[in-house]
């Protein structure tokens, strides 16, 4: 195996006190599962995973710099644009595919969501709820929601595909999917009561019905 | 020299091999020697050495300069060296010149023993697989039973990828750039178009040449302009002649007329003056022939099964003569056999020439991965 230098460990474990969703995420990863992240920046979910479970696994990313820094932190990296799919992948040959804080970025949503469904025999997405409280009271105000979780203003956002976890839900039932397992947050804390209205992340677990 | 990152004054060696060498084609080399350079230091392990394979016209002479005014050092000098992406104070690094060569290793310009007269048309057809068994015997030669990595760039990445399957204990780490799994059709056509510029051309003899005290030529350059014109894009070749007139002025005449064509009879000139045409029949050929995937039905998942390497893959945006789409074949059957493998695909304007271009990126990526090791 690649040498893993020691400030990349400290790195991941930095990465996962900064990122609440990484120790949700790992909660539903068996150690040892082959793992792919797409969209996995500078691959520190990956290497927190790797750390915490000694997960096997491949990012997937499309920016120079995360590639770069995803070599410099010993993480088996593709380049590559989801946008295109991932027929490089063979169908089933990951345990569990990853879409960290992604999925309101891409253009292809539902292939993409689909194309997770064929490669994993499991799928972890997270994204931002468009429909938190403070988001509503933005817009019931006039004005775009811009906040921690969607650090954006509407002229430069990344974000192309903002959902309500209501929204998700309607979508996985529309498309075949079987949702294992969801949890929604607000600032690290797990929310039970009212999710789409105080969740202001939310968390699925899901494969194909 | 000013360069504190170069490799400084190098020398060639030559290693001889008396043991017979069983060719893929068939046929036995009796004897043979393997010219090569070496930089850096082999640690008391042997375990930080590393392999630079040669693409078509490359030869040993990798990095450094054999005297201060030396025009030009060796042909990867950008890449390798102390302090450079492959750093010369941490691996022990060898360049070696192919069998069938024509800088030093035995090959077709090389005496035959047997007849006293140069090898010529008698001199076998060499493949990849051969070069790897013959590098393979010079690593034993010097007491390296593992490469901590083994790099190589088009025809290169063929060779470190062989690696890999020849023999996949003695890789830790292949660096396959600006390759391929095979070559397409289109990309055998021009090697043929070469093939039969070298082979039409009157002074070719059937290979024999030598003997009769003339080369040809004509159909080297022929063959390298050739060459030249798949190893850039469209866009740098744009960008470097565009419609560019050498006069300021067209003449109506078929000498030179544009930039273009000035820079590719320069290249054709210089090329066939130096290199051997016997050679490049045997490079393009090994080119052409290999074809890990061959023996699995055309599977090539099936044929990596065997390796063990972590692999970092490399290819550049611009490169149509082993575009991106053929690494990421071999990315898909790393993949498939779950191995360790990290894939770039660089922006660059170069062409397939761009993996022997200093760009930062490219040399970061690089360097990144070998500090890991």
């Amino acid at each position: 195996m690649t040498h893993v230098p020691a400030q990349a460990h400290q790195h991941f474990a930095e990465a996962a006190t900064e990122r609440r969703d990484f120790a949700a995420i790992a909660r539903w990863i068996a150690p040892g599962s082959k793992v792919l992240d797409l969209g996995c920046g500078d691959g520190s979910l990956l290497g927190y995973l790797r750390d915490t479970l000694n997960v096997r696994g491949y990012g997937v990313e499309k920016e120079d710099a995360n590639v770069l820094a995803c070599v410099k932190n010993g993480i088996n990296v593709i380049q590559m644009n989801l946008e295109e799919g991932l027929s490089g992948f063979e169908a089933n040959s990951f345990d569990v595919v990853i879409l960290s804080q992604t999925l309101q970025a891409v253009y292809q949503t539902e292939g993409i969501v689909l194309e997770m469904l064929r490669v994993g025999k499991e799928v972890i997405v997270t994204f931002p709820n468009f429909g938190y409280w403070k988001h509503r009271l933005n817009i019931a105000a006039g004005r775009m929601p811009v906040s921690k979780s969607l650090p954006y203003q509407w002229y430069d956002t990344p974000n192309v595909h903002m959902c309500t976890i209501r929204d998700f839900d309607v979508f996985c039932e529309g498309h075949g999917i079987q949702v294992k397992e969801r949890l929604v947050m607000a600032d690290g804390k797990e929310v039970d009561f009212m999710p789409n209205l105080l969740g202001n992340l939310a968390m699925y677990r899901f494969q194909t019905a | 020299m000013s360069d504190t990152h170069s490799v400084g004054i190098v020398a060639p060696q030559t290693a001889h091999f008396s043991e017979p060498l069983a060719l893929k084609c068939g046929a036995v080399l009796p004897e043979y020697d393997l010219v090569y350079e070496t930089y850096g230091t082999l640690n008391a392990e042997k375990s930080n050495a590393v392999l630079i394979c040669h693409a078509l016209s490359g030869t040993h002479h990798v990095a450094g300069k054999y005297r201060e005014d030396d025009k030009y050092p060796g042909w990867w000098d950008n890449m390798i060296g102390p302090g450079k992406p492959l750093d010369t104070n941490r691996f022990f690094v060898i360049g070696v010149n192919n069998l069938g060569g024509c800088a030093g290793s035995t090959g077709p310009k090389t005496i035959n023993p047997a007849t006293g007269k140069p090898w010529g048309s008698g001199f076998p057809i060499v493949t990849v697989e051969d070069w790897v068994t013959s590098q393979a015997r010079l690593a034993d030669s010097l007491g390296i039973k593992q490469f901590a990595a083994i790099v190589g760039g088009s025809l290169g990445g063929m060779q470190a990828l062989q690696w890999t399957l020849s023999y996949p204990d003695r890789v830790k780490n292949a660096l396959v750039i600006a390759a391929a799994p095979n070559l397409t059709a289109q990309n055998m056509a021009f090697n043929e178009v070469a093939r039969q510029a070298i082979i039409t051309d009157p002074e070719f003899h059937d290979g024999d040449y030598y003997e009769h005290g003339v080369v040809p030529r004509r159909g080297l350059r022929i063959a390298r302009m050739l060459g030249h014109i798949t190893y850039l894009s469209d866009d740098a070749m744009g960008a470097k002649f565009g419609r560019k007139l050498k006069h300021g002025e067209v003449k109506y005449s078929f000498d030179v007329e544009f930039e273009m064509e000035s820079y590719l009879r320069y290249q054709g000139d210089k090329f066939a003056g130096e290199f051997d045409a016997n050679t490049y029949l045997r490079m393009t050929r090994a080119l052409d022939y290999f074809d890990p995937a061959a023996d699995f039905g055309g599977d090539l998942s099936a044929a990596l099964k065997r390796a063990k390497a972590d692999f970092l893959v490399v290819s550049f945006t611009s490169d149509w003569r082993f575009s991106p789409a053929r690494s990421r074949e071999i990315v898909k059957a790393l993949l498939d056999n779950e191995l360790a493998v990290t894939y770039a695909e660089l922006e660059a304007a170069h062409g397939h020439d761009a993996f022997l271009m200093p760009d930062k990126h490219y040399h970061d990526v690089v360097r990144a991965y070998l500090e890991n090791l």
